[in-house]
């Protein structure tokens, strides 16, 4: 993608930004981050249908943070965790420049973070296909089956928090499941374990997942842990018309309606 | 040196898995979920997952498990009492499908857990486990074995190695331990005698990518170096990595409590975590992923060969291709053996 | 299951449910002694995971209750209180946790007899319903020996 090669070693020539955070070819055909801070280097980046890890998991590590002023070459998932983080004040246009890649594969580079946010409103959070029938399938089963098949699926977890680490939103410098006082989440990957672990993740993401799927891509075990994020994403729009990431916006559960709905409270 | 050589047609292969479940035997074999294969308890041959190059886990959950509890204790009127596991209760285990990089593997990991303090319950566990090692005919970019001092049909901690010779062929098997010598006499008719079969030619070609006795000398200077940050900017501090290798032996150690009894809990923990070294104080002296990229591989081939006279990795490549971030250990060792310091 | 007493938690605030609690026993009115309430200054303050772990240390039902909609002494806790419940159970459903086995009602520091209804009908359901097992049996406690993947 020679216009984002081009501008990255614009910004980086001019020091208008330090770091170019953008994907490079990895191992065995994948893609994986690239952090480009000399203007010769941006001849590594690349663009193309293999890039799907959210880069945005790394504008708020201190590592990447501490260099500078950030670009980042952001597609749609990864322009709707920058508004959703930059709602929750982890980072503004003091310390970030979006190279924004439009779903038709397109450069626009946008002037401030408002303007991302204007782009991504003009897009839904669509549940892809598959996962739609997936979750149409868990949705006809019983109660007990289901209990099975998460049973069953949440197993072999082995609690690497790899779903956490490649998130964007689990930016906590200390997580739930690192305070000891008390031990909220046990830490074994017992069943007890997984399951209080994911259930908890699922809920602290509740109004806050894009959907980018980074949790499923990142699990060693192929758990599919995003089909309880997906469904979070789904029964917000069911109870409550969706959300969207929006930096002075309204946080699905940090805001309420007096006339919000229920069929289950006597 | 003879090794005792024997032909396993392969038929008998199914034959031996049914004797060995006759006997009470637990098999663990890797299985497929989820697209990932593992190792799991097997309850039929046909469950054995056999096209793959590698599995996604290693098999040291047999005898180091990713929680295990190491005692229950119980508050009474007279205080606390405690009791430890029964070690008499861990079954008898027939680890089969391990490839020799991982055979090699339980050498290294057991190395640490026989280091300072003889922990009795992993080599309890140890025990009772008899590993059927399976020869290596393909091998992927992921893979570095000959790297580390292995290779695709090494025998090292293996009790009896196959090696298949041939697609859809038998099986040559080289008896190596008392504990092979055992599981042959279980079922003697289907070790045949071997004629002197040489299994080089059935082996993954798995070239030899950089000298780790170099890697070493240069860990010795490059505490100081400018690399670990830059090859750990994209490390996301997951426990991927450390789980799925066959060698990683970081545990923690949880008491889990019930009103007035409870137990203790051993279960697998990471370097790679932000917090794993942050003391009490508050103090945490790797603070930042660079200093615990580089704890991680000056562990495993700077200090580990230095006090344990062993090296701490096997060139499975799991870590590599477990990772959400694409950290290929092999890139990073290459580079470390080209670096300047 | 004739002998089967469940065993239920409350989780209630304190200025409407509690106070409408505490009216039922002044009342004199008679109900099932099944219930352990626990008091929160409002509903606001129930955290999702203080269910769960209910569950985990041996409940078999729970009862979530506080101020009608507009009465919260807080103002707005009942509404965010709302909003939560209603994806957590959403979730717990997903998951196959038996939401049956969740109760969550309004009751006022005045409803002292809608208090009882509550509880009577709850531990009646969950006697129908019988021990919630499969929690349990997820939750062990004390943990069971080795967890292999």
């Amino acid at each position: 993608m020679d216009d984002l090669r081009k501008r990255a070693r614009e910004l980086l020539e001019t020091s208008e930004v330090k770091v170019v955070i953008g994907y490079e070819q990895g191992t065995a055909g994948k893609t994986r981050a690239l952090f480009v801070e000399k203007p010769e280097d941006t001849d590594k980046l690349i663009f193309d249908s293999r890039c799907v890890q959210n880069l945005a998991v790394y504008i708020t590590k201190r590592e990447v943070k501490d260099k500078g002023k950030m670009a980042i070459a952001a597609t749609l998932p990864v322009m709707r965790s920058i508004i959703q983080l930059a709602s929750e004040f982890q980072v503004n246009d003091n310390n970030l420049l979006v190279l924004g890649i439009t779903p038709e594969s397109k450069l626009v580079e946008f002037n401030s973070l408002t303007e991302v946010e204007t782009f991504v409103h003009q897009y839904q959070i669509e549940i892809d296909a598959r996962n739609k029938e997936m979750l149409d399938k868990l949705e006809k089963m019983t109660p007990s089956e289901r209990w099975k098949f998460w049973t069953d699926e949440l197993a072999p977890c082995f609690k690497c928090y790899a779903c956490r680490a490649a998130c964007p939103m689990c930016y906590c410098s200390r997580c739930t499941v690192d305070f000891n006082q008390p031990q909220w989440i046990p830490v074994p990957s017992h069943e007890l374990g997984n399951l209080e672990w994911h259930i908890m993740r699922a809920i602290h993401l509740t109004g806050r997942c894009v959907d980018c799927d980074a949790c499923y891509n990142a699990c060693p075990l192929g758990i599919p842990l995003n089909l309880l994020t997906k469904k979070m994403v789904e029964e917000a729009r069911a109870n409550f018309g969706g959300y969207q990431p929006a930096i002075k916006g309204e946080h699905l559960m940090s805001t309420y309606k007096p006339d919000d709905k229920e069929n289950f409270i006597q | 040196m003879n090794i005792d050589k024997r032909l396993v047609s392969k038929d008998s292969l199914e034959k031996l898995f049914d004797i060995l479940k006759q006997n009470s035997k637990t098999i663990y074999a890797p299985a497929t979920k989820n697209g990932k294969v593992s190792f799991s308890e097997a309850d039929s041959f046909s469950g054995i997952a056999t096209d793959y190059i590698q599995t996604t886990q290693s098999s040291k959950d047999v005898d180091f498990p990713r929680t295990e509890k190491i005692l229950d204790y119980t508050r009474n009127e007279n205080g606390m009492s405690v009791k430890g596991i029964d070690l008499n209760d861990i079954p008898e285990i027939v680890l089969w499908g391990v490839r020799p990089c991982d055979a090699m593997g339980i050498g290294e990991l057991s190395a640490i857990f026989n280091w300072d303090y003889k922990d009795e319950i992993y080599n309890n566990r140890l025990s009772r486990v008899t590993v059927f090692g399976f020869s290596c005919s393909k091998s992927d970019e992921y893979c570095f074995c000959t790297s580390v001092g292995g290779n695709p049909g090494n025998t090292t901690g293996s009790d009896i190695l196959f090696t298949q010779l041939g697609e859809d062929g038998d099986y040559l098997a080289e008896v190596l331990t008392d504990k092979g010598s055992a599981v042959v006499s279980l079922a003697s008719g289907l070790f045949e005698a071997a004629t002197d079969i040489e299994k080089g030619k059935y082996l993954a070609d798995v070239p030899v990518r950089f000298n780790r006795e170099e890697i070493s000398k240069k860990l010795e200077k490059s505490f100081e170096s400018g690399l670990w940050i830059d090859q750990s900017l994209r490390c996301l501090g997951c426990g991927a990595c450390a789980y799925v290798c066959p060698t990683c032996a970081c545990f923690d150690i949880q008491d889990e409590a019930h009103g007035k009894s409870g137990s203790r809990v051993r279960c697998w923990d990471s370097c790679g975590f932000s917090l794993f070294t942050l003391h009490t104080s508050g103090h945490n002296p790797r603070e930042v992923q660079s200093q615990r990229w580089r704890q991680r591989i000056m562990h495993k081939f700077s200090y580990m060969p230095d006090r344990l006279s062993v090296y701490g990795c096997t060139g499975c490549g799991r870590c590599s291709r477990a990772c959400p971030a694409d950290m290929n250990i092999l890139e990073h060792l290459i580079s470390i053996q080209e670096a300047v310091v | 299951m004739a002998d089967f007493e469940p065993r239920i938690v409350a989780f209630v605030c304190n200025w409407c449910t509690y106070a409408g609690a505490d009216l039922t026993g002044t009342s004199r009115i008679k109900y099932a002694s099944n219930v352990r309430i626990v008091r929160f200054p409002c509903t606001g303050r129930i955290d999702y995971m203080l269910l769960l772990k209910a569950f985990a240390e041996g409940a078999d039902g729970i009862i979530v209750s506080g101020c009608h909609p507009n009465d919260c002494h807080y103002t707005s806790g009942n509404f965010h209180a709302r909003r939560r419940w209603i994806m957590f159970r959403s979730l717990c459903d997903f998951m196959g946790i038996d939401t049956r086995r969740i109760k969550f009602s309004w009751v006022s520091a005045a409803e002292g007899a809608k208090w009882a209804d509550i509880v009577n009908a709850t531990v009646a359901s969950i006697r129908e319903l019988g021990p919630y097992d499969d929690y349990k049996r997820v939750a062990k406690k004390p943990v069971k020996e080795v967890t292999h993947g």
